[in-house]
């Protein structure tokens, strides 16, 4: 965990005084809509359908439990009692009241939490790894760089008005849960040859109307460089970015239409009058900032306790423990994700109790630390494997062990239409109905790892493009169609989906996926093969034919 | 439109050439890009300061050789939303060590003057008179801050690591 | 369910309302008759000429402090005179949402 000192604590209460009073000004009429917009947009506050919408950062997905527990508070006394995290490190309230939002704010930052920047044209929350810390085999903790990223990144006073909002991911591990492919810069943590910590720099990644999987502009930059080659990156778009076209102002279009080696000679010329300036990190800063990340004292524990021995005989625990519990890099501990896709709930969303609840069993058993992943679930880092039949238990009881995790009812979807005033579709009720064609878990863990990413628009907040199966709505003659493509990825492999033919109706998107799936099943190679890799091999075309042959 | 100089409420000593105008034979004046650089050194020789509005779509090469020679450049928010002026602003400042005045214009409200200062201008076209009334008051808002700017402010992060410093070399 | 913000040409084709959502609070609001806001339907005025749209979304813009992005929304009229909205856009707008709430109100 990170700890706040005096510094970012007071930070954090000018900020939210700073809102105060612009949130008075625009009651008073003094700021018009407008002018008032933006400064909402740059704390996290939307407008959407039936309510002011309030995002709020959770930086590279790490939280306390006091944190969680503030969640949970500002659900139940602001909000409707649950929130809604999202595919970037956010947790979303639905309906929050703009004259409420100081308070709240100030509530948030008591624990250290913000909503700076959660949207508007501005560097937005620096996501990581959910695992950043404790996944075996990473290089070194990614949230240390993460952190000296959100503090340069936080009110930066160059690159708060950029041509379009700018999104920062950084993963140290060989298989990447960060999807720093589809952001705007992906860091790719690793080491050189003499051993220094560095970065692969890819950018110019992003979903939307023109996806793009980002491409590698410097293959290793110096950790001591990478605020100074960050702010390289940002001044060339910041000046050069369009901004005569909402749709063609992210770095993804500027790094298409000047070619990546272009792009790359412009940021290479800026960075080479920037590198030796105030914006080198010497190792003490950067120890400065890893002194203040605790680690827990891990016990020495054995891989295999009685306890666990024991659970095994209880095919319901051995079924959650497969497909929830993830190897840790200390031994005798264990990786525990909390799925937040029950069958038939809205992907993502905890309710007040909940969150309370995990708080709770964070602190008894994961040294009282939550992360969330983007794939809207949560996790316990540092569960001791002889409880893990104790928090299964717990976890059970509060509906958070639903064993799912990766499988076919996983699903990635934005809030749609139904709340949300750019959808074209809904997308919850879409992922509720496929939630229950897929409720027989044991169905679900024979056809293996397939993630289907649902979004309501084409602005692409459920990653359908990244989707293994990707369901985007659109709208047809005032009714909800939905274009269907298979074959996208979000890991290190990343790539986009293709679509498999016409746009199908709303009553008929599940029916679509079922063959879909029915269609990988004879078609796969052998069980051991994903979906993903039948797709690979064999193409969209067998898929194709199966589902529209009926249609 | 009041004008903000240095942190006070100040008369503006230019006066503002409209393409096209005449050029006062004396005294301060400030003129448009393409103006200036029809004949700069016939506008440098007169006698009076000069300025120049520079817009924030250019590129900032033209300018440079004049630098040390112009009282005042002028960049411009056409919307507060386009930013591209604090990264010029920054450029001239910290790259090309522009010393004269460095004005804000065009779309200059009160929430974005600690960026404006920080990114190095001294000077303040602001659009309402209530904003800049406010002025004292609102740059005192932030007293931390984390990037390291040519304004002088001390960073957090060197705040802190002088802080262990201080707390290592003491006994 | 065309988003209002790309509504830039005003020309309506049947009978439509103006709403917007309430600036302190953000909730969902129609202009009435009465040159003022309900948070119902029904108290909704009714344009059905292209002209009274733009008049009528004109008062509401004007409105700058006590509502925020107001538009015309579609409306059809039931027989018996009662308003309904004219699509699932503004149908969830009205009704809220599809789906239960996580927590029951």
């Amino acid at each position: 965990m990170y700890a706040y000192d005096e510094l970012d604590r007071t930070l954090l209460h000018e900020r939210v005084e700073e809102f105060r009073d612009q949130v008075k000004r625009r009651l008073s009429g003094e700021l018009t809509e407008d002018e008032f917009k933006i400064l909402r947009l740059q704390n996290g506050v939307y407008l959407q359908l039936h309510a002011y919408m309030f995002r709020v950062a959770i930086p590279y997905g790490t939280l306390s439990t006091k944190q969680l527990r503030a969640l949970a508070h500002v659900a139940r006394r602001y909000d409707r009692g649950y929130g809604h995290f999202t595919t970037r490190q956010n947790i979303q309230f639905n309906w929050i009241k703009l004259a409420e939002l100081p308070d709240a704010l100030a509530d948030l930052a008591e624990v250290g939490i913000h909503a700076m920047q959660t949207s508007g044209n501005n560097m937005r929350n620096v996501t990581s790894d959910q695992w950043a810390g404790v996944a075996p085999g990473e290089v070194e903790d990614p949230r240390i760089w993460s952190e000296l990223l959100r503090q340069h990144t936080t009110l930066h006073p160059e690159f708060s008005f950029l041509p379009r909002k700018f999104k920062i991911a950084i993963t140290a591990s060989e298989h990447d849960r960060a999807a720093i492919k589809i952001h705007d810069i992906g860091l790719r943590l690793h080491k050189n040859a003499d051993g220094e910590t560095g970065f692969e720099v890819l950018v110019g990644g992003g979903l939307g109307r023109t996806p793009f999987i980002a491409k590698t502009i410097k293959p290793f930059v110096h950790g001591r460089d990478i605020l100074s080659y960050v702010e390289a990156i940002l001044r060339v778009y910041n000046q050069y970015g369009r901004r005569d076209n909402i749709y063609k102002a992210r770095i993804k279009i500027l790094v298409h239409e000047l070619g990546i080696e272009k792009f790359g000679k412009e940021v290479e010329e800026e960075w080479q009058q920037l590198r030796d300036s105030a914006l080198t990190l010497d190792d003490g800063a950067i120890e400065e900032v890893r002194s203040r990340f605790s680690y827990p004292a891990y016990e020495k524990l054995p891989h295999m306790p009685d306890e666990l021995k024991q659970a095994a005989h209880d095919p319901l625990f051995e079924r959650w423990r497969k497909n929830s519990v993830f190897p840790h890099k200390v031994q005798g501990y264990s990786i525990v994700t909390l799925s937040l896709k029950p069958v038939g709930g809205p992907p993502g969303d905890a309710t007040a109790e909940q969150m309370d609840v995990i708080a709770d069993l964070a602190d008894r058993y994961s040294f009282g630390e939550i992360r969330v992943g983007h794939e809207q679930n949560l996790a316990l880092p540092h569960v001791a494997k002889r409880d893990l039949p104790a928090l299964w238990k717990a976890l059970d009881k509060a509906g958070l062990a639903t064993p799912n995790v990766n499988l076919v009812s996983d699903i990635i979807a934005c809030p749609g239409l139904d709340y949300c005033s750019l959808a074209n579709a809904r997308s919850i009720p879409i992922a509720q109905e496929l939630t229950r064609r897929f409720a027989n878990h044991d169905t679900a863990g024979l056809i293996g790892r397939l993630h289907i990413n649902i979004s309501g628009c084409i602005n692409a907040c459920g990653h359908h493009h990244v989707g293994h199966i990707g369901i985007l709505g659109v709208e047809k003659n005032g009714e909800e169609f939905y274009q269907i493509t298979i074959g996208g990825r979000a890991d290190e492999g990343a790539a986009l989906g293709t679509l498999i033919g016409p746009s199908v109706p709303y009553g008929e998107v599940a029916d679509v996926v079922e063959d879909i799936v029915e269609a990988y099943l004879a078609l796969r190679y052998s069980p051991d093969e994903l979906f993903i890799d039948t797709v690979k091999r064999l193409g969209v075309e067998p898929f194709k034919e199966r589902v529209y042959a009926t249609r | 439109m009041p004008l903000v100089k240095n942190g006070k409420i100040a008369t503006d000593i230019y006066a503002h050439v409209a393409d096209g105008a005449e050029i006062p034979a004396d005294g301060a004046i400030l003129v448009q890009a393409a103006r200036f650089l029809d004949d700069p050194e016939a506008l440098l020789r007169r006698p009076g300061k000069v300025g120049v509005v520079w817009p924030n779509n250019r590129d900032l090469d033209e300018l440079v050789p004049y630098l040390d020679r112009l009282a005042a450049v002028a960049l411009v928010f056409p919307s507060f939303r386009d930013g591209r002026a604090y990264s010029q602003a920054r450029l001239l400042r910290e790259r090309y060590r522009f010393q004269g005045e460095l004005r804000a214009t065009g779309q200059v409200l009160r929430d974005q003057f600690v960026f404006m200062l920080r990114a190095g201008f001294d000077a303040l076209d602001v659009k309402k008179e209530k904003d800049a009334d406010a002025f004292a008051e609102t740059v005192k808002r932030y007293t931390v801050f984390y990037q390291p700017t040519g304004d002088g402010r001390t960073t957090a992060l060197s705040r802190r690591t002088q802080l262990r410093h201080s707390e290592s070399a003491s006994p | 369910m065309t988003s209002p913000l790309e509504q830039k040409k005003i020309r309506i084709t049947g009978p439509s309302v103006v709403t917007a959502n309430r600036t302190h609070d953000g909730v969902v609001i129609y202009r009435t008759p009465q040159h003022g806001w309900s948070s119902r339907l029904a108290d909704a005025a009714i344009v059905r000429t292209s002209d009274d749209a733009r008049a009528l979304l004109a008062e509401a813009v004007a409105d700058d402090v006590g509502a925020i992005g107001a538009y015309i929304a579609p409306v059809a009229i039931k027989d018996n005179g009662e308003i309904a909205p004219g699509n699932l856009r503004e149908h969830i707008r009205s009704e809220g949402l599809t789906i239960e709430l996580p927590v029951p109100a």
